[in-house]
């Protein structure tokens, strides 16, 4: 699921200088099944703008949306409340706020910073980056495990000589992803595939933006 | 006899036993740098290294250094990081080095940039240290990664690392046995300190053909050799040689006398040759080679 990390309060005001009457709109999709921008954030966020010494003049109605990435449910859900509005701000992934902001002729800022496609280790509370969506999956000769996101060179053949302990050389506490390829390979009976050169991969797969048939 | 373009590889290939060096380019545009430590090194090694950025940290580039070295007479193995160019400009910086007369090239990954100081630089890594090897071999063999006809192909040895004390060290072997595979004709390690290393990774690229050059570094003080084995992937220090450095009343004695063994070690075991990192003992290089007795 995509996650996202709520921009800091300042910066909400700064970008909402100006403006009398906003529409705080949650999205109930990857950000609301995570707790970042669901319809309860969105609420939240309305009782710290009463907190802040700007935004508390601000007039806000809150609201949330199935998902904001797409057009119909965006439209059908928003356009009354966004006709008396002066801006909206979207808790949504950056995707989902750029389809609200084509939708309606006020702007759309982004409540959010969108950080990565992850998961959420319950234990650790922590979410983890586990794909970067390059366009051409090889999760099958991995292992099961993503070299190309967890690796912060996107190493293709192997470890690098920064390994330590098992460890990544950007962060002690990140676990050097072909390691874990190597030890799942090593159980999986598949070691063999660690020995076949990887061809360097093909980033006009990943010429942004991207379009695909639906 | 099969025909080398570089000194060092004929070097390796005559069975003498062969010693690289490395310059350490500096943060800044003074050639003098460069002629200093090259005066300093041409005597005693057949070759030296000249790192690029390492760690992520600007300093001068790695060619203009070689072109310097190889005029004052010094063959250059230049070195090049997957870091900072994709596999057009690596393609392209490979083709202009060999125009300049260069015949050695080392291939590596590169630190990442969030290590050095520039840590916002965007990093490329577009190909990583094995896939650039096949990359180079491809141009030597007169094709580029399109397979595009070149005019005139580079006429280079390839190198490559390899990291000895790694944990677990399988990975590092197969990751070593692909650098080979993809076309790699001689390799340097991470510095190695203790023997029982060495002789392990002996042991365990016993079925490979090509001249490993182990690294060294003189441990110029006991923070360093602490430093050292805390902070640098695969290395450990024995503790006779931390114990030496402790106790030592001339440390600079002591640190000529420590590398000088393990150049010595390093022969006995039977490496052809050790690629030596003079971390600024630049001056001391030809005495430690001497104490060694390998010539």
């Amino acid at each position: 699921m995509i996650i996202v990390e709520t921009k800091k309060i300042e910066e909400l005001a700064e970008s909402l200088a100006g403006k009398k009457k906003v529409l705080i709109v949650g999205c109930n999709g990857c950000v609301g099944i995570h707790q970042q921008g669901g319809e309860r954030q969105a609420e939240e966020l309305a009782e710290l703008f009463k907190l802040d010494k700007v935004l508390k003049n601000v007039d806000t109605t809150v609201t949330s949306i199935l998902r904001q990435c797409d057009k119909s449910i965006v439209k059908d859900a928003l356009t009354d409340l966004a006709a008396e509005a002066d801006a909206i701000l979207a808790m949504a992934c950056g995707a989902g706020v750029q389809v609200v902001a084509e939708s309606f002729d006020i702007p759309a800022l982004p409540a959010h910073n969108t950080s990565f496609i992850g998961v959420q280790e319950r234990e650790s509370e922590t979410f983890y980056e586990r794909c970067v969506a390059c366009g051409n999956c090889i999760l099958h000769l991995t292992g099961g495990i993503c070299p190309v996101t967890r690796c912060p060179k996107s190493h293709m053949n192997g470890p690098c000589g920064g390994l330590y302990n098992g460890k990544c050389e950007t962060d002690k506490n990140r676990d050097c992803a072909w390691i874990l390829i190597y030890n799942r390979l090593k159980a999986l009976g598949e070691l063999d595939r660690l020995k076949t050169i990887m061809e360097p991969k093909d980033f006009s797969k990943k010429t942004h933006p991207r379009s695909q048939e639906a | 006899m099969a025909k080398y373009y570089s000194k060092l590889m004929e070097s390796v290939a005559s069975k003498e036993f062969t010693i690289s060096g490395e310059i350490d380019p500096p943060k800044g545009s003074n050639r003098k740098v460069i002629e200093h430590q090259t005066e300093l090194l041409k005597p005693h090694c057949v070759a030296a290294n000249v790192t690029d950025n390492p760690l992520g940290i600007v300093i001068m580039n790695t060619l203009a250094p070689c072109v310097i070295m190889q005029e004052m007479g010094l063959e250059a193995i230049y070195q090049a990081t997957c870091r900072d160019r994709n596999r057009i400009a690596l393609q392209s910086d490979v083709l202009g080095a060999a125009a300049l007369g260069m015949k050695n090239i080392l291939a590596l990954s590169g630190d990442h940039t969030v290590m050095g100081d520039h840590p916002q630089a965007k990093p490329v890594f577009d190909l990583d240290s094995v896939q650039l090897t096949a990359a180079i071999r491809g141009l030597v063999n007169g094709h580029d990664m399109a397979g595009k006809e070149l005019d005139v192909a580079p006429q280079m040895h390839i190198g490559v690392a390899l990291s000895p004390g790694l944990e677990p060290i399988e990975p590092e072997i197969i990751k070593f046995e692909k650098k080979i595979e993809a076309g790699a004709e001689f390799a340097q390690t991470q510095c190695v300190y203790d023997t029982k290393v060495l002789e392990r990774i002996l042991d365990l690229t016993s079925h490979l053909d090509i001249p490993i050059l182990p690294g060294i570094a003189p441990l110029k003080s006991v923070g360093m050799a602490k430093f050292m084995a805390k902070n640098v992937p695969g290395v450990t220090i024995p503790d006779e040689m931390l114990k030496e450095l402790v106790e030592s009343k001339d440390i600079k004695e002591t640190t000529i006398n420590i590398t000088a063994q393990l150049i010595a070690d390093i022969k006995d075991l039977g490496f052809p040759g050790v690629h030596i990192m003079p971390v600024g003992m630049d001056a001391e290089v030809g005495e430690m080679i001497k104490r060694s007795g390998v010539r």
